[in-house]
């Protein structure tokens, strides 16, 4: 599994678009820090950079790297290798790379000019969300054999988690605005993993906004042990069931 | 010039000093009270004095020294004043009890002029400095600390009703309801006060014209700073601070008119400024800055100027519940300014909508902040921003400044 993982690494490093990637977030993420005097309005730029960019370059690569390697893992299957092994150390290879990419691209300059619980904050949720898309990528990947429509699958994915979806709360929340339906929002955020990783952070940037109304509702809940523990749990959740999912695909395929 | 001397003799002669300790032979204040004259000094040693109910009818100095402790053993009120040019100066005065009919005080003063409130140290008091139909009476330089409970048990740091030309300096309140408190208090003024951790508001105050405020902090307070039906008030270089929660404001004015805020800051607020029928009140050179809502105006006020305030990442500048705007924003500094100043005349060239679309519709749907910084939303107050629909059009800054103050 290791050997697998290493020549997946030396194969996207080969490549360079994760480099590419790396210096865009370095670059995007300083500049805008730059930009602003004050490093609170930088994260919060920076918030739609990840909330956006993150989970469409993961899908994106993710996709584009299964089926370029597709020869490579059809090679290594015709050896002694556990399909389900296989994909995981491909998912490994990928996710972890994807990560390591994100630390050092926004990372950085977070931790140079804005260090503190946002930017920690900021930070996982992008290491929470390449995760997650990355595992959804797989699924995509996994499901069709042609390449042009697994793309077209994960852009489907990023479209509606980045866009749709919020689209339809925003509907939901006209329709039925005379309802009381704080309770219920907090349920319908947790079933997108963007909107989560937007709350999470939020919570650390618009304290005192969340304050008021009901905003207090969500500091109180996400702000104690428990609902941290449920906000990681559905964020796993993201990240186990795709993956699950795609695994028992691949394993019953027919390559 | 003899004779000058002589008139002045029997006053000079008058003025004696009685000294109350546990080792003097006045050993309790009352004692002392009791025996003193007009415009003696009473000066008590430091010790444990369990009295209360000191009622104070003649014009007095009572001095503490190092610190004597007045203990009411929770039974009653410490110090009742209903004499004019009296000082209490100097002593910790502490555990007043609390009753429902009657608000007792650590200090009581009642329809006296001319009466100091100097250094002391007031501890669990139910209310702790109370004037009620003074004139010309000083606060200054205490330090009040209370033990709140509800906000029916716990009374105000300081009180005062009906009064006029009171001067609160140098306090240092916190723990109780209210920590300043006025109602029907005229020409007064409030400066480098300390106001802190109140379970209500750091500074209430209700039918208290032409008071002045100066130097304030006010932090951590339940539910901010409240004044209300009130007019000619000047507030400057006050800093409302850290007042968090689903009704607490930096500041709340309510039926204010004739007033004055500026050099103030307002930082980490639910809510800076909330006004509510305000009417012609000059707003200017604050600095808002990460506050949930910078300000909230309702539409019914009016004729209010807001200029050269600093806007600096708050969640929303300015937020409105209608459509009617009768207010003049000018010169300000909005850090989600976008435009651009093409002449370098230091304003920018196209106008500021401070309010954005997604604070309209958080007004009518409070849930609908979870929704907040989402792309859909950013989409739509970017669209909101080139064809103004929902947000009210009037509500304009014209110049708004490149640079913050």
């Amino acid at each position: 599994m290791i050997k697998v993982i290493k020549y997946v690494w030396l194969d996207i490093l080969q490549n360079r678009i994760v480099l590419a990637y790396t210096v865009f977030l370095l670059v995007i993420s300083a500049t805008l820090f730059g930009m602003e005097t004050n490093p609170g309005k930088g994260l919060m730029s920076l918030l739609n950079i990840v909330l956006m960019v993150v989970p469409l370059i993961s899908l994106i690569f993710t996709t584009i790297h299964f089926y370029n390697s597709y020869e490579f893992i059809e090679l290594l299957l015709a050896q002694p290798i556990n399909r389900s092994k296989l994909l995981l150390s491909e998912f490994s290879g990928v996710a972890s790379s994807l990560v390591t990419a994100f630390l050092v691209g926004v990372g950085g300059p977070v931790l140079y000019y804005a260090p503190g619980a946002t930017g920690a904050a900021l930070l996982a949720a992008g290491v929470a969300l390449t995760l997650v898309f990355v595992a959804l990528a797989f699924l995509a990947s996994v499901c069709t054999r042609d390449k042009a429509k697994g793309i077209g699958l994960a852009l489907l994915i990023w479209f509606y988690f980045g866009l749709l979806y919020d689209g339809l709360v925003l509907t939901i929340l006209f329709t039925f605005s005379d309802y009381p339906l704080e309770k219920a929002m907090l349920v319908l955020t947790t079933l997108n993993p963007v909107d989560l990783a937007r709350i999470f952070i939020m919570l650390q940037m618009d304290v005192s906004a969340l304050m008021g109304f009901t905003g207090a509702l969500y500091q109180e809940f996400f702000g104690s042990a428990a609902g941290s523990l449920y906000a990681l749990g559905v964020m796993l959740i993201w990240i186990v069931v795709p993956i699950w999912a795609a695994v028992r695909v691949f394993c019953k395929k027919d390559l | 010039m003899k004779v000058c001397w002589l008139l002045l003799l029997p006053l000079l002669s008058s003025a004696k000093t009685i000294v109350v300790g546990p080792a003097e032979s006045i050993r309790t204040v009352r004692q002392a009270l009791f025996v003193a004259a007009d415009y003696d000094t009473i000066l008590v040693r430091r010790g444990l004095y369990r009295e209360r109910n000191l009622l104070v009818e003649k014009p007095l100095v009572i001095r503490g020294e190092n610190f004597p402790i007045i203990d009411g053993q929770m039974k009653g009120e410490l110090f009742t004043v209903r004499a004019s040019n009296v000082t209490i100066q100097g002593f910790d005065l502490r555990n007043v009890g609390m009753t429902s009919t009657i608000d007792w005080a650590a200090v009581k003063v009642l329809e006296a002029r001319q009466v100091r409130v100097i250094g002391n140290r007031i501890r669990n008091a139910y209310f702790g400095v109370y004037f009620s139909a003074s004139d010309h009476c000083l606060v200054s330089r205490n330090d009040i600390k209370g033990n709140p409970h509800e906000e029916q048990t716990t009374g105000n740091g300081i009180h005062a009703w009906k009064c006029d030309s009171i001067r609160v300096e140098n306090n240092r309140i916190s723990g109780h309801r209210d920590g300043i408190y006025f109602e029907f208090v005229t020409h007064s003024t409030v400066q480098r006060n300390r106001s802190f951790g109140n379970i209500r508001y750091g500074l209430h105050f209700m039918f208290s014209h032409e008071n002045s405020y100066f130097y304030n902090t006010f932090q951590h307070n339940g539910a901010g700073v409240a004044v209300m039906y009130t007019r000619k008030v000047i507030m400057r270089h006050n800093i409302f601070e850290n007042n968090w929660g689903s009704a607490a404001y930096g500041m709340l004015l309510k039926d204010i008119s004739d007033s004055k805020i500026e050099d103030n800051i307002f930082r980490r607020n639910t809510i800076g400024i909330h006004m509510e029928g305000t009417s012609r009140i000059m707003t200017q050179r604050n600095l808002f800055i990460d506050n949930g809502w910078g300000m909230r105006i309702q539409a019914s006020c009016n004729d209010n100027t807001f200029t050269r305030n600093t806007f600096q990442s708050n969640t929303f500048d300015v937020a409105t519940n209608g459509q009617t705007v009768l207010n003049t924003f000018d010169r300000n500094y909005w850090d989600k300014y976008e435009g651009y100043d093409l002449n370098r005349d230091g304003t920018g060239d196209v106008p500021f909508h401070p309010v954005s679309l997604y604070s309209m519709i958080i007004e009518k749907i409070p849930y609908g902040v979870v929704l907040l910084h989402s792309f859909m939303v950013t989409l739509l107050d970017r669209a909101e921003k080139v064809m103004p629909s929902l947000t009210p059009e009037a509500l304009v800054d014209a110049k708004p400044l490149m640079k913050p103050r």
